[in-house]
């Protein structure tokens, strides 16, 4: 029983799940009050996080269950974002009538599938998160089920995921078949010999994985279930899984298949130089925001992945470093997308944004920072961010990956001042609706101003992350 | 010293720029904006003519060197300045008042986030010539873009997204490469900083490529030909302040890399590639004198003199001469000065007539005689006349060239012929002539302001034109210094050869 207090955070969220559930079914209308107390539950589950995170490093459950640095971490920003998705996004369920109750518990049910896969160190715990994510996923892309482009969605994500799933079992069996064991440790200690099953085991988990993170050529459910899905939805799929899915990347690569290295790194490469490519060439043609924002997802797991290809700790740093700004940056984008609203409708469409600049000064900056930074130009967040990946990635010379990443930020770069040039160059629209709900503009206050004031103390992030070494 | 007068330089254009920002003004005016953008340039211009004053000129060390942590453990905010620094910072905190009280006649639309956009881009520059880490340096370099890309793109003529665009990748795509090599260098000698680095030196077996990404971004950013077409765009959309800016200042600190960086670090590749730039610069003064002479756009003319302005000014650079590299300095400076001029003076015929084609023009000495005097003055200074800035900075470039290879100086010279040919003819077709167009008599002689920018630009142009040793003074120690080690390890690298 003595286990049980390390795993606080994942009880509470989980019997938050059960009583909010209960409590749904036997009041009527209690949609927002659930959706409040889901929020609290989560302010409570960083606390809890936060907590437990002074732990160096704990195995739980015979093994199958881990905390270390990588997870605290982890799992902080992830309820961290997770919370403000919940803030940014409330106003929104209200207004497409999407307030149910079964939104924010599928939201804190993922959450829980995430922060599973996050601490899992054996390949059974691991995949039962991921389906607990998936689950909860899938439901809540087609969640405005009234909605063609959502349901779509909803049923794209569901195939290509369950056959990317498919993929990943078959890969995790094939590991456990090879190295007799499905603990991550274990099947370290027991594959010192190259065979090809291991091989093909790490192949297919690579491919599920890459699919999870929507990585080129896993990627084409990206920019579908981006647009089809609630905005609301959207933010959460471009945030949260790709934390997870990204910590569960590094684990497999640095804990089971650690002295494979040479067998991934080719892989890895391979995936982050087509995402960055792939991610930036495709957005240029994009009309519509959200997919827009997918592509530019898709290349920017490249970035990070570009880290995780260099085999050092340094790399793997700069790969959560990246995440991290990452995943502000987008809260930063979507907090602009939620703002786009007049008579009750929501506007995201590039051409909607032409002129903003002449009625909405501050949106229009804000927009100009975040873009700014996600094409990675100095001063702002996202060029560190970038930085720190190059750095890593030069560190092991591999000079090709930093050229043809730095290539591709130029290529990236147009489609990002193109959005710029219809907000600040073109005639102007119809004016937006500026009055917001608390949330969303204290989230775009703070991702904003953390972006632009990042170069002042930028070690802040990296002094923490630090910490976290797999080798 | 231990006030930190540079990094006051470096942001008190940006405190100002978030004064505006949070001041309200009367709309449509923004005249207290105005005063408040203006105020603190000059402040600024002050506090770096003071720094001037109590500048060690006969140091070959950097000076009011500040070095904070600031990357944890591995990159310092580190910036000071040397002799060569100090007159690009001057120049900077010079020409950024003349730009915001020009921008009354330029700007209708939007004052308030023009004079922000000045105000933040007087920050980066001034970050440019300061900084002594390459990762400072790099932060500052580009992003320098995005308040010239808003500038460009929003203030602009007709094809300003074409031209805010090209400007903007072209730089990028540039300066990646640059990013590359600092990383590289990082992990070679273990250290960005440039003091440092001139100590410990860089292998050989790297400079080369070092070199080359180096020089993809400052060709692209000098602009030498090829990749000189985004800078005709640039400058023929930008609103005059822009192009002010753009000419005066931002084309500068790609000449400064050269000095700092190329010979600094790389001295061996920097010998080895002597004779590309060579020919790139002869190329850019021949070439682009050439097309400027076929120009019937005024500010794309003295956008093409600027490309080959500065192909003197690379070509000096190279010679590896005392007399060529602070010929080259100078002839920066002079550029400085006199295009800015010369695209203040093309603002003030635009701002009346609204075109700036030169057949339009003509005769406009007996309708503007003080805008001919002054006009002239900056024709001359850029046909490098003696008695103006112009003049010194070429002579001392083909002084240096003669020294090292005659063919290319003599070619070199050819470029200043043909410098006066199109600068004088331009002059003859706007100033002289009969008035053809009869709308021009309506035209107004300049106005206060305009008489004071432009004298402002006048007074230094003839002053140092004649007396140069200020300047001059202030250079040659680190000139010197510069030279020493190139030289030294030059010279080391060969014995290691052997």
């Amino acid at each position: 029983m003595e286990n049980f207090q390390y795993i606080l955070p994942e009880i509470f969220i989980s019997v938050s799940i059960m009583l909010f559930l209960l409590f749904g079914v036997f009041k009527k209308n209690s949609a927002s009050l659930i959706y409040n107390l889901s929020n609290i539950s989560l302010v409570i589950l960083l606390a809890l996080i936060i907590n437990l995170s002074s732990l160096e490093k704990i195995f739980l459950f015979n093994n199958s269950y881990l905390l270390d640095n990588l997870s605290n971490y982890m799992k902080i920003i992830l309820v961290g974002s997770g919370i403000f998705v919940m803030l940014t996004g409330s106003k929104y369920i209200q207004v497409i009538n999407l307030n149910k109750i079964e939104y924010p518990i599928l939201i804190l049910s993922s959450i829980l599938g995430m922060m599973i896969m996050i601490s899992s160190n054996d390949l059974i715990v691991f995949y039962m998160g991921l389906e607990l994510q998936s689950l909860a996923l899938y439901v809540l892309a087609s969640f405005n089920r009234d909605n063609l482009l959502s349901t779509e969605s909803g049923l794209k994500y569901f195939v290509l995921s369950a056959l990317s799933s498919g993929l990943l079992l078959y890969g995790c069996s094939l590991t456990y078949g090879f190295s007799e064991s499905t603990n991550f440790d274990q099947i370290l200690i027991n594959s010192t010999e190259f065979n090809y099953g291991t091989t093909f085991g790490i192949v297919f988990i690579l491919v599920g994985l890459a699919f999870k993170i929507s990585a080129v050529p896993f990627h084409m459910w990206a920019p579908d279930v981006y647009q089809g899905s609630p905005t609301s939805v959207t933010l959460f799929f471009a945030i949260l899984p790709k934390i997870a899915a990204l910590s569960v990347f590094i684990k497999f690569l640095y804990t089971p298949f650690a002295s494979m290295n040479d067998q991934w790194q080719t892989i890895i490469v391979f995936i982050s130089i087509a995402s960055m490519i792939f991610g930036a060439v495709a957005a240029i043609g994009q009309k519509n925001l959200k997919r827009l924002i997918a592509y530019s997802s898709i290349s920017h797991m490249g970035y990070s992945l570009a880290g995780l290809a260099t085999v050092s700790n340094q790399g793997i740093q700069s790969s959560i470093t990246y995440i991290s700004i990452y995943l502000v940056m987008n809260l930063a984008f979507f907090s602009c997308l939620f703002m786009l609203k007049r008579n009750d409708k929501y506007y995201e469409n590039i051409e909607d944004l032409s002129g903003l600049s002449k009625k909405h000064p501050i949106l229009s900056f804000s927009l100009l920072i975040v873009l700014f930074s996600l094409a990675g130009i100095p001063p702002l967040a996202g060029f560190f961010a970038k930085f720190y990946v190059f750095l890593a990635v030069i560190e092991q010379s591999m000079y090709f990956l930093a050229i043809v990443g730095l290539l591709a930020t130029v290529v990236a770069a147009f489609y990002y001042l193109r959005i710029i040039k219809i907000i600040y160059f073109d005639p102007e629209k119809e004016e937006f609706e500026t009055s917001h709900n608390l949330g969303l503009k204290i989230t775009l206050a703070i991702s904003t101003i953390f972006i632009l004031a990042y170069f002042i103390y930028p070690s802040g992030i990296t002094e923490i992350v630090s910490k976290i070494n797999m080798i | 010293m231990n006030f930190p007068i540079l990094s006051s330089l470096i942001l008190l254009p940006t405190i100002g720029a978030l004064f505006i920002l949070f001041t309200k003004s009367s709309s449509g005016k923004y005249q207290s904006s105005k005063y408040v953008a203006l105020f603190i340039s000059l402040a600024n211009f002050l506090l770096s003519l003071y720094l001037w004053y109590v500048f060690d000129k006969n140091s070959i060390d950097f000076q009011f060197v500040e070095n904070r942590e600031w990357l944890s453990g591995f990159i310092n905010y580190k910036v000071g300045i040397d002799g060569i620094s100090i007159l690009f910072v001057i120049l900077t905190t010079f020409i950024t008042p003349i730009c915001i009280i020009s921008v009354n006649a330029t700007i209708k639309n939007r004052l308030k986030d023009f004079l922000i956009a000045i105000l933040i881009m007087e920050t980066f520059m001034i970050g440019v010539f300061c900084s002594l880490d390459l990762v400072v340096f790099y932060l500052f370099f580009e992003a320098g873009l995005i308040p010239m890309f808003l500038i460009i793109g929003i203030w602009g003529g007709e094809r300003r997204v074409y031209s805010a665009f090209k400007f903007f990748l072209y730089t990028l795509l540039g300066s990646v490469l640059m990013l590359v090599a600092i990383i590289s260098i990082y992990w070679i000698t273990g250290t960005t900083d440039v003091e440092k680095l001139y100590e410990l030196g860089i292998k050989a077996e790297y400079q080369n490529l070092l070199w080359l990404a180096f020089f993809s971004s400052f060709a692209v950013k000098t602009p030498m030909w090829p990749v000189h077409t985004w800078l005709p765009d640039a400058h023929v959309e930008a609103p005059t302040v822009g192009s002010v800016l753009l000419a005066s200042i931002l084309l500068k600190m790609a000449g400064y890399g050269f000095i700092r960086f190329s010979i600094g670090l790389f001295p061996i590749a920097s010998e080895y590639f002597t004779m590309l730039v060579y020919i790139l610069s002869l190329i850019a003064i021949i070439y682009t004198s050439l097309v400027a002479l076929m120009q019937e756009d005024m500010k794309k003319l003295i956008a093409y003199s600027s490309v080959a302005h500065m192909g003197f000014v690379t070509l000096g650079i190279f010679t590896m001469t005392q007399q060529g590299i602070e010929g080259s300095i100078f002839q920066m400076i002079s550029h400085g000065l006199i295009s800015a001029a010369l695209f203040l003076s093309v603002g003030v015929v635009y701002e009346r007539h609204h075109t700036r084609l030169i057949n339009k023009y003509g005769g406009l000495v007996s309708i503007m005689p003080r805008y001919a005097i002054v006009f002239m003055v900056f024709t001359l200074g850029a046909l490098g006349l003696p008695g103006t800035t112009g003049f010194i900075g070429e002579f001392l470039i083909l002084m240096g060239a003669f020294e090292k290879n005659i063919l290319v100086a003599m070619i070199a010279s050819l470029g200043v012929i043909l410098g006066a040919a199109y600068m004088l003819w331009l002059f003859k077709r706007v100033v002289f002539g009969k008035i053809n167009n009869q709308e021009l008599k309506s035209m107004k002689d300049l106005k206060t302001f305009e008489i004071i920018t432009l004298s402002a630009l006048v007074i230094p142009i003839l002053f140092f034109g004649f007396y140069p040793e200020p300047l001059m003074n202030s250079i040659e120690s680190s000139v010197e210094n510069t030279l020493t080690m190139y030289n030294f390890d030059l010279i080391n690298s060969l014995a290691s050869k052997d």
